[in-house]
């Protein structure tokens, strides 16, 4: 684990108040007026062009969310939210439009330096202008689709995806160029009236990505979006789409990084996964936004709705999330197993330090026969954080043979903190097999101790006992994402003991 | 100069004190076996020696080289080469063995302000080592005396201290839980780590062990305090008469 090493130098560098990724970039940005009317909807409609279709779908959207109230079932504490007191819209002024990178804001370019991300390098250098015959196919190449603030800015490796037929764009796009796709999967997993933030989302969503897979192609690269939360006091609502269509594969990247703010930013994000017969999603997400400061104040607050179909038979949706950041974590990945023989997965990291409070889990939904979920959640709570796994595991009475096996660990660090495990099951037909663990451990001062004789100190002993912790999820993650979900959750747990 | 001076060495647990004044001088090259009744305060000298937290330290010196060891964070005490056998080593699911062992050597190379070793000069010496101490090369990957036997756990021990080649080794209870086999196969291996430059502090209840580590010297404690000392031939003697007549000398 030669990152081990690195992490902990990170982690002597940075302070919970010193937020590696809290900077701000000084671009122009387009604002639409504070709160949230039609006018607002019919305002985000129309700058982005979109046709009526998408706009009635929107103030549908709009008008339901008016009758309902937010949920507070999880079990996590904040003030209450001013609806009226979010910016709904903000976008980076274009120039004129983007051809290829070298025409993206260098400011923004350079916000992705400070990252850490090699969009210029991976986009560059691999994708935009491979040289003739030095390309290595043993490499593996990630396409970026990047959101900053509301607006997609830049969109690479197009003509590669293209030549396999993949649809690889901001969903802003996809409304005017694919309207039949999205017309046709756009709340068909994560309906307009699901919940609160969901319905919300639909209303007011500003962009996200698009991917459309034709069926039979394994998608020749890592699909990857990373996006910062950048305008002050702006809520983010993202919506991404994936359709994995008949015998199709595809992977896909989040990662997600946002600059420090005092005040609360409100992120209500909706993922919608739609796996058709065969076919085959893996999503990956590292989650790093703003925790909040040692005080408990800022911080992101994250309500994401985010749900698989699997929705042909031997299909298969698995969902790997590392979360380290965010002041509020409300999030749920699940698979609906409607197809024969289709199989879920969630793999999740929840770290929580300081004030952080984490209610996460999923729901494994089982209608189809002999469908299959696996779940391995690994909650990690330290400082004075709250850390919750809410987990759901269904099977409908026709969902014979239906089996799941779950397993959550739990580790605290330190006597300020907490780690809850709430798991629901039913089962409503007799053949299903539902296998549940759960385990809560304190990282122990034994083993502590043996690793500091051995010559680590107190913090490369906690990264080291951290990281074998995690061992099981960081193995699902995609090579990339691994070195730097290891990074992270060292860089989450500074200052946690000692 | 002595390796190791212990000097009228008081420590507390909890209020209550544990070692009431004792004193030990190890020089380098030689091999010292303590033994002793249970909570004569065996364990609780080696623990404060590594730095284990949890002991205080009231009154008295320990000397590392000349330098004051009590100032030294128990990480600084392993890069100096101070090395501690475990009598009970904890298992770290999830971390292998051979990443563990990395870490750790490079760690305390770092601190001694020399360079990491490369992958294969690595690799190269692990392989070396536990083919000597007959841990098979699978037993590396798993995760740190996850699942291990007792024997396991202790020539895991023993694979340590000779990679990380401390110039003191103390060994604590190293026979507690092995059968003879698993024993010898330590022992040799602890056997092949006697230099005239490293020294080793051997803590056991036992005579047995001694008769495959044989001490230059043997100390008897009791009730916080060095009460004998002598030859390897005192620890024969322990075993025929028992510690009782140590008891009032204390």
């Amino acid at each position: 684990m030669p990152a081990v090493q690195e992490t902990v130098e990170r982690v002597k560098r940075i302070d919970v108040d010193q937020y590696r990724y809290g900077f701000e970039t000084l671009i122009d940005t387009e604002k639409a007026p504070k709160g949230l009317s039609e006018e607002i909807v019919k305002f985000i409609s129309q700058k982005k062009n979109e046709p009526d279709w998408m706009l009635q779908w929107r103030l549908e959207a709009y008008r339901r969310w008016l009758t309902m109230t937010e949920p507070t079932w999880a079990r996590v504490e904040y003030p209450k939210i001013d609806f009226q007191d979010i910016y709904y819209y903000a976008a980076p002024k274009p120039k004129k439009t983007v051809t290829s990178l070298d025409e993206i804001d260098p400011e923004i370019l350079k916000t992705y330096e400070k990252l850490g991300i090699p969009l210029r390098e991976v986009a560059m250098l691999e994708g935009v202008e491979p040289k003739p015959g030095e390309e290595d196919p043993a490499r593996r190449k990630i396409a970026v689709d990047a959101v900053f603030d509301s607006v997609s800015v830049a969109t690479t490796f197009k003509a590669e995806l293209k030549k396999a037929g993949v649809i690889f764009m901001p969903i802003s796009e996809a409304i005017r160029e694919h309207p039949e796709l999205v017309q046709k999967y756009l709340g068909s997993v994560v309906p307009t009236s699901d919940n609160f933030y969901a319905t919300l989302n639909s209303a007011v969503f500003s962009d996200g990505s698009f991917v459309y897979v034709p069926p039979g192609v394994r998608c020749p690269m890592e699909l990857s979006t990373y996006f910062r939360i950048n305008e002050r006091n702006t809520g983010q609502f993202e919506r991404t789409l994936i359709i994995a269509d008949k015998g199709s594969y595809v992977s896909y990247l989040e990662g997600c990084t946002a600059p420090q703010r005092d005040e609360n930013q409100l992120h209500a994000a909706v993922v919608e996964l739609v796996a058709l017969d065969d076919a085959e999603i893996k999503y990956s997400t590292v989650q790093n936004w703003y925790p909040g400061n040692s005080e408990g104040k800022g911080g992101i607050y994250n309500f994401v709705t985010k749900r698989g179909d699997c929705r042909g038979a031997n299909s298969k949706i698995s969902w790997t999330q590392v979360e380290t950041g965010s002041a509020i974590t409300w999030k749920y990945p699940s698979c609906i197993l409607r197809g024969d023989n289709s199989s879920g997965e969630f793999y999740s990291i929840a770290i929580s330090n300081g004030f952080q409070q984490v209610d996460s889990g999923t729901k494994m939904i089982h209608l189809g026969k002999n469908t299959s979920s696996r779940i391995i959640s690994k909650g990690i709570a330290a400082g004075k954080s709250q850390n919750t796994y809410r987990g759901l595991v269904t099977a409908h009475r026709k969902a014979t043979g239906a089996r799941n096996f779950t397993a959550c660990d739990s580790l605290l660090i330190g006597d300020k903190c907490g780690a809850h495990t709430v798991p629901y099951i039913e089962a409503k037909n007799s053949s299903a097999t539902f296998e549940h663990e759960a385990t809560t451990s304190k990282i122990s001062e034994d083993v502590l101790f043996y690793c500091i004789q051995r010559g680590l100190s107190q913090e490369e002993a906690v990264g080291l006992v951290v990281n074998g912790f995690v061992k099981d999820v960081l193995q699902q993650l995609p090579m990339e994402f691994a070195v730097e979900a290891q990074k992270l959750i060292s860089i989450s747990l500074e200052g946690s003991v000692g | 100069m002595a390796l190791l001076e212990v000097k009228d060495l008081k420590v507390r647990v909890e209020e209550r004190e544990i070692l009431h004044g004792l004193t030990l001088t190890v020089n380098e090259g030689e091999v010292h076996a303590i033994m002793g009744p249970n909570g004569s305060g065996k364990s609780t000298l080696s623990h404060v020696i590594a730095g284990k937290p949890g002991y205080e330290v009231t009154d008295g010196q320990i000397l590392f080289k000349g330098e004051d060891l009590l100032e030294m964070a128990p990480e600084e005490r392993a890069a100096k080469g101070v090395f501690l056998a475990f009598q009970y080593p904890v298992e770290i699911p999830g971390v292998a063995t051979m990443n563990f062992l990395r870490t750790a050597l490079n760690a305390q190379r770092k601190a001694r302000g020399e360079s990491e070793y490369s992958t294969p000069d690595f690799l190269k010496k692990v392989r070396e080592v536990s083919k000597s101490l007959n841990i098979p090369q699978d037993m590396l990957k798993r995760g740190v005396n996850v699942g291990f036997s007792g024997g396991e756990k202790k020539r895991n021990e023993v694979l340590q201290m000779a990679l990380f080649e401390p110039s003191l080794c103390i060994l604590d209870e190293m026979d507690s839980g092995l059968d003879i086999d698993a024993l010898r196969i330590a022992a040799d291996g602890v056997n092949a780590l006697r230099s005239p430059k490293r020294a080793m502090v051997v803590i056991t209840h036992y005579q047995r062990l001694l008769n495959y580590i044989v001490p230059d010297f043997v100390h008897v404690m009791s009730k916080g305090r060095v009460v004998k000392s002598g030859g390897k031939e005192l620890a024969l003697e322990l075993e025929e008469s028992g510690y009782t007549q140590f008891e009032d000398a204390a």
